[in-house]
């Protein structure tokens, strides 16, 4: 049987289209994390230009907030970021209680800085889970998910939720610790001390990963302050930038702990300044669980609160990066204008600057690496 | 660098008393604040972040604000050296073609932030290379955070 052989001679080059090819990534891909859709310029399988559309999750929670009292602006925030929900309501409660002059009880700044941490490492091990997964390694999810479910069982029995916590009020905590809390808490340190190797055994020495990662999605420490980066995703291009060394807030004054830095800036150095957070979150929950003076859980605040007239402005880590809550007020009950600072928005600028001339599976890896959460983006 | 010795070096920029000169305020914010006009917005914002006194190159927030009669635009800096902050304030009052200087040539970060104040206040940022909505849709017609904005459909819950 004669086949039909095809000369490449024979092939005019002009026969191929030459115009740039676009294809869309989402707003219903994995590994976009949530509602955001990607509109990548191709050439063959190099990326020429990434560009983000949002908005399709967008529920305008501030201009929400504009008509609601300050406690409940509260439970509005840990729609944005949902996976450091705790570290978003304490936010607005420090923002709160910064403006009413009002100290808080050294318990209650203890317990907000412990489930912060946890917040921290249930986030990590989530987005762990996740990474390996959008790598094509799908054991990870269940290793992160094990050990995050026993995360989520703590905040059950205390905060009543398992991600949405709305256990910050202002003025303290919305009632007191479970008489188990401490007790798993530190059932959980040593658990998930022996768990941390597995990761390091299971994903990050597997040179299928490191090939993935490694030189992929390079980001220099000036992109990474220029394009306003924070949290994991700045500190692995060196810029040093934690918000809990440079502005301490609750109890993290009171704790030892490193800042996460690495040099390379590329996916690898991202992924390995998560792993190191965790172990340093687990230190910092270590150091205070022991510790928890005894004391009041909140300070009474008047039914309706109204805050002085002026801008107030307070910077938190969440497990992505600088949250920022800046209210003016104007004096009455509600806020005259609430801007939430995203750390997702500002990190997810800097996606096209590092993808392009990469292929289409390096930009799964970086986009797993800067780890966004679209709600946090589309506020 | 604390506040009182920003203040004399920001100061020190504009010797011309003739010139309109940077506003100081610190009443009711813990950062120092500055308000400046919108002719003089993009030469100060270059002088703060290169100028090796201040060196604000890190723009964590940028925020539009509907004042009532005037729109206008906040901007939070920090030095990544000198790790001080100070929020630089700017106003316009025309309502019906807001302009202001874009700063995305001084930080990367101001693309979107821009893009977004465009989209929630309608604030023109002139010099911007793709200013266009950012999470609405194209055809929307109207600014939503603005404070005379008529929400037709009760989209925001009371």
């Amino acid at each position: 049987m004669e086949t039909a052989v095809l000369n490449s001679t024979t092939v005019k080059k002009s026969n191929f289209k030459s115009e740039e090819y676009f294809i869309n990534m989402g707003p219903q891909h994995p590994a976009t994390h949530g509602v955001l859709r990607l509109l990548l310029t191709i050439d063959g399988e190099i990326i020429k230009k990434v560009e983000p559309d949002l908005g399709y999750i967008h529920r305008s929670i501030e201009k929400m907030s504009e008509s609601n009292s300050y406690q409940q602006i509260v439970h509005l925030t840990d729609r944005l970021d949902y996976l450091s929900s705790h570290i978003n309501n304490e936010a607005v409660c420090l923002c709160v209680e910064n403006a009413l002059e009002l100290e808080v009880p050294e318990r209650v700044k203890v317990i907000r800085t412990i489930l912060g941490e946890l917040t921290r490492i249930a986030s990590h091990t989530l987005w762990w889970g996740v990474m390996g997964m959008d790598v094509g390694a799908l054991t990870t999810y269940f290793y992160g998910f094990r050990d995050r479910e026993m995360i989520n069982d703590i905040f059950e029995e205390t905060c009543g939720a398992r991600l949405t916590m709305n256990y910050n009020i202002p003025g303290g905590l919305m009632q007191d610790i479970h008489p188990n809390f401490v007790k798993r808490v530190k059932e959980f340190i040593p658990h998930f001390r022996s768990k941390l190797p597995e990761y390091d055994r299971l994903l990050t020495g597997n040179i299928i990963f490191q090939k993935r990662t490694k030189g992929v999605g390079v980001l220099s420490r000036e992109d990474a302050i220029n394009f306003g980066a924070s949290g994991p995703v700045a500190r692995a291009s060196g810029y040093s930038c934690d918000v809990r060394k440079y502005h301490p807030y609750s109890a993290l004054d009171k704790v030892n702990f490193t800042e996460a830095l690495d040099t390379a800036g590329d996916s690898f150095a991202r992924y390995k300044v998560r792993i190191a957070e965790m172990w340093e979150s687990l230190n910092i929950i270590e150091q205070l669980i022991d510790n928890i003076p005894e004391g009041d859980f909140k300070v009474a605040t008047n039914a309706v609160i109204k805050l002085p007239k002026g801008d107030f402005y307070q910077k938190i880590e969440t497990a992505r990066g600088e949250f920022g809550v800046y209210i003016i007020s104007t004096g009455n009950k509600n806020p005259y204008r609430v801007k939430f600072r995203s750390p997702g928005l500002s990190n997810l600028s800097l996606l096209n600057h590092i993808a392009v001339g990469g292929k289409i599976g390096d930009l799964v890896a970086t986009m797993a690496t800067i780890d966004i959460v679209v709600p946090d983006i589309d506020r | 660098m604390n506040n009182e010795a920003l203040q004399q070096t920001i100061l020190s920029w504009f010797p011309d008393p003739e010139f309109p000169q940077p506003q100081f305020t610190e009443e009711g914010s813990q950062f120092l604040n500055l308000s400046t006009q919108p002719e003089q917005l993009h030469e100060l914002m270059h002088l703060l972040k290169n100028n090796p006194e201040t060196h604000f190159d890190y723009l964590f927030c940028l925020t539009g604000v509907d004042y009532g009669k005037e729109l206008g635009v906040v901007y939070h800096l920090e030095s990544t050296v000198h790790r001080h902050i100070m929020v630089v304030k700017v106003q316009t009052a025309d309502r019906e073609n807001p302009v202001l200087d874009s700063v995305q040539d001084i930080w990367a970060t101001a693309n979107y932030h821009e893009r977004e104040v465009f989209d929630f206040f309608g604030i023109k940022f002139k010099n911007h290379p793709n200013l266009k909505r950012l999470f609405l849709t194209d055809e929307w017609e109207g600014y939503p955070l603005r404070k005379n904005y008529v929400d037709e459909t009760n989209m925001v819950v009371k």
